[in-house]
């Protein structure tokens, strides 16, 4: 009897639930219609490009358009696979991102430790202005005052080299020095954006565990290394590993800002190396592909480590 | 309370660190401002290094001036910036809101429809086509129409919004207000602050962007400062090239356009540091 009343029940539930439904979209009204125009932008120009995926399976021309073109499987990806491009473009860009992630990380942390130190707020507050105001500066402005200081002609650096003596150096067209400038842009850049999370995570520790820790006659050090940085240990964790999540990008604006035919060898990533095959050679097929295959293997690598991050005890980016 | 001599040399070494580091980040772009207004031939004559220049010319910011072409593309950059920026907020405000009612139906559905795109883009290719597509190659609008929505911003809108005062609304409510009057009475004044925290934050990512320009424009006369900027960047020195009869801009007036395009950046700076170091943005992607 109970089941039969409870199953009745249930029916008529779902017999009124539609037009309750209704009735409960009617009342939202004006939100749908003020989501609509954002989420119309969503549509078409985050999801409008999806269609055009499709191109990296075909042998695309663009006057027999996506329909007309042969469907090819997997030909452009082994194209890539195949060429020795693949082993340069990918060596390259995974490089570069490990260097900015052992490089880069390190002083982000530092400078928010000695922020923490400071007493005088003025002085805190200076020095949170310099050093954040770089990651508001465009790369290709930062390219200018690369060249400012780096010009073999007129750069400071070059300048100080000849008045010394020795020959100038051409830093930005060498493949020795051009990494090592990527890198350190990126850091001068944004030491101080990479600080403001961590000294978040500072201000988040028990403030009475340094009482204790002085009380028990704990130095400096000994606070710093057995409660500052496993207070932060988490938020470092967490960083790393979605860096490494993000390991196929190494910054596509910053090198495209920077780089010249010169130093290919050692600074052409996947991105730079899509534009040129699809924009300038019009491989729009080819360049699709390798760009499917890097944002899969991105995708991938984004979701394994929010799912390292949890594992961390850490609740995930999401 | 007394502190141990220990305790002040750290101290003092901690200051002396970070105020180095200050100028670290200060000297590259005071250093290119006395670039742009140092005459050459002084550059030249004290080896490069001109803290503080005996002579001040505002010559190679006379000919940027005079420059059309640099003219016309600080006028682009306004233009797309203030165009763009102001759909950008207006519409990552209402996305916001909209999706700041927890029961609302579809809610959820629309919340993963935005969070997918911060992990899986299409790629350049397919965007390139898509703008092709929409007849807006060669137009201002695949500059305005790129980055206009940011998930991340309207993520962070919609949780200041929810964190307003819950009984805000069912008080509006009964008070015989609708939905829109609320909106426009209590959240939009109450929200003031991170609309002018987004505001400034599209703008500079606006006014810094170049590779679209460059992607989607072929007229160079609708480039945008910082694309016009690059390709000048680019040029050879006067000095390299030999032949002293082309024109091409000097060190100092390749200075002097850097300087131009970082000034708005730094005129809206101290409004957005106000903000972000007050943790706006910090944790409000969550949940």
């Amino acid at each position: 009897m109970k089941t039969i009343a409870e199953s009745g029940r249930g029916a008529a539930i779902a017999g009124r639930s539609v037009p309750r439904l209704l009735r409960v979209i009617w009342k939202y009204k004006y939100r749908y219609l003020l989501i609509a125009p954002g989420l119309l932008y969503i549509l078409i120009f985050k999801y409008g490009s999806l269609y055009g995926v499709s191109i990296a399976f075909l042998d695309y021309s663009p006057f027999l358009g996506i329909t007309g073109s042969d469907w090819v499987g997997l030909k452009w990806f082994r194209v890539f696979w195949e060429s020795p491009d693949f082993w340069k473009v990918t060596g390259n860009t995974i490089v570069i991102s490990l260097m900015k992630i052992a490089f880069g990380m390190t002083p982000d942390i530092i400078l928010a430790l000695l922020l923490n130190e400071v007493g005088r707020s003025w002085f805190k507050r200076t020095i949170q202005t310099l050093t954040y105001m770089p990651h508001f500066l465009s790369w290709v402005i930062i390219y200018g005052i690369l060249i400012a200081f780096l010009s073999p002609t007129s750069g400071l650096i070059n300048f100080t080299l000849k008045e010394w003596g020795y020959q100038p150096v051409q830093f930005l067209t060498s493949n020795d020095w051009f990494r090592w400038i990527i890198i350190f842009s990126d850091i001068w850049k944004d030491i101080g954006w990479g600080a403001i999370i961590y000294l978040a995570a500072l201000t988040a520790i028990d403030q009475q565990l340094y009482e204790a820790a002085k009380i028990d006659g704990a130095g400096r050090w000994k606070q710093t290394w057995h409660i500052t940085l496993p207070g932060i240990r988490n938020v470092i964790v967490l960083l790393l590993i979605l860096k490494m999540g993000t390991i196929l990008d190494a910054g596509f604006t910053q090198i495209y800002a920077m780089y010249n035919p010169l130093v290919y060898d050692t600074a052409d990533i996947i991105d730079t190396w899509v534009y040129r095959k699809g924009i300038i050679d019009n491989n729009f097929s080819l360049a699709t592909a390798v760009g499917l295959f890097k944002s899969v293997i991105g995708l991938l690598l984004v979701l394994g480590a929010n799912r390292l991050a949890k594992k961390f005890g850490d609740s995930g980016i999401w | 309370m007394r502190r141990s001599a220990g305790e002040i040399g750290f101290q003092t070494f901690n200051y002396i660190v970070l105020t180095l580091l200050g100028l670290v980040a200060l000297f590259p772009v005071f250093y290119v401002l006395v670039v742009s207004l140092t005459p050459y031939i002084e550059l030249v004559r004290n080896g490069g290094f001109v803290v503080f220049p005996k002579v001040v010319t505002f010559q190679a910011y006379a000919e940027l001036l005079q420059d059309t072409k640099i003219m016309r593309a600080l006028a682009n950059s306004a233009y797309v910036t203030i165009v763009s920026t102001a759909i950008g907020v207006a519409l990552s405000m209402m996305l916001a809101y909209g999706l700041s009612s927890r029961s609302m139906p579809g809610r959820n559905a629309i919340l993963l429809l935005l969070l997918i795109t911060m992990m899986f883009q299409g790629g350049m290719i397919p965007q390139y086509m898509l703008v092709k597509s929409l007849g807006l190659l060669n137009s201002y609008w695949a500059l305005i129409f790129s980055g206009t929505v940011s998930v991340f911003n309207v993520l962070v809108m919609k949780s200041f919004i929810e964190n307003l005062p819950q009984n805000l609304e069912e008080a509006a409510l009964i008070d015989g207000s609708t939905e829109i009057g609320y909106l426009f009475k209590i959240v939009l004044p109450l929200s003031m602050p991170i609309i002018a925290t987004i505001s400034l934050f599209y703008a500079v990512s606006h006014w810094n962007s170049f590779f679209e320009a460059i992607l989607y424009i072929s007229d160079t006369g609708k480039h945008p400062l910082q694309a016009v900027l690059r390709s000048m960047l680019n040029t050879p020195d006067p000095s390299e090239m030999g032949d002293m009869t082309i024109v091409v801009p000097t060190e100092s007036v390749k200075m002097a356009a850097v300087i131009i395009s970082i000034i708005p950046v730094l005129v809206i700076y101290p409004f957005l540091q106000n903000y972000f170091t007050k943790g706006v943005l910090l944790g409000s992607v969550k949940g």
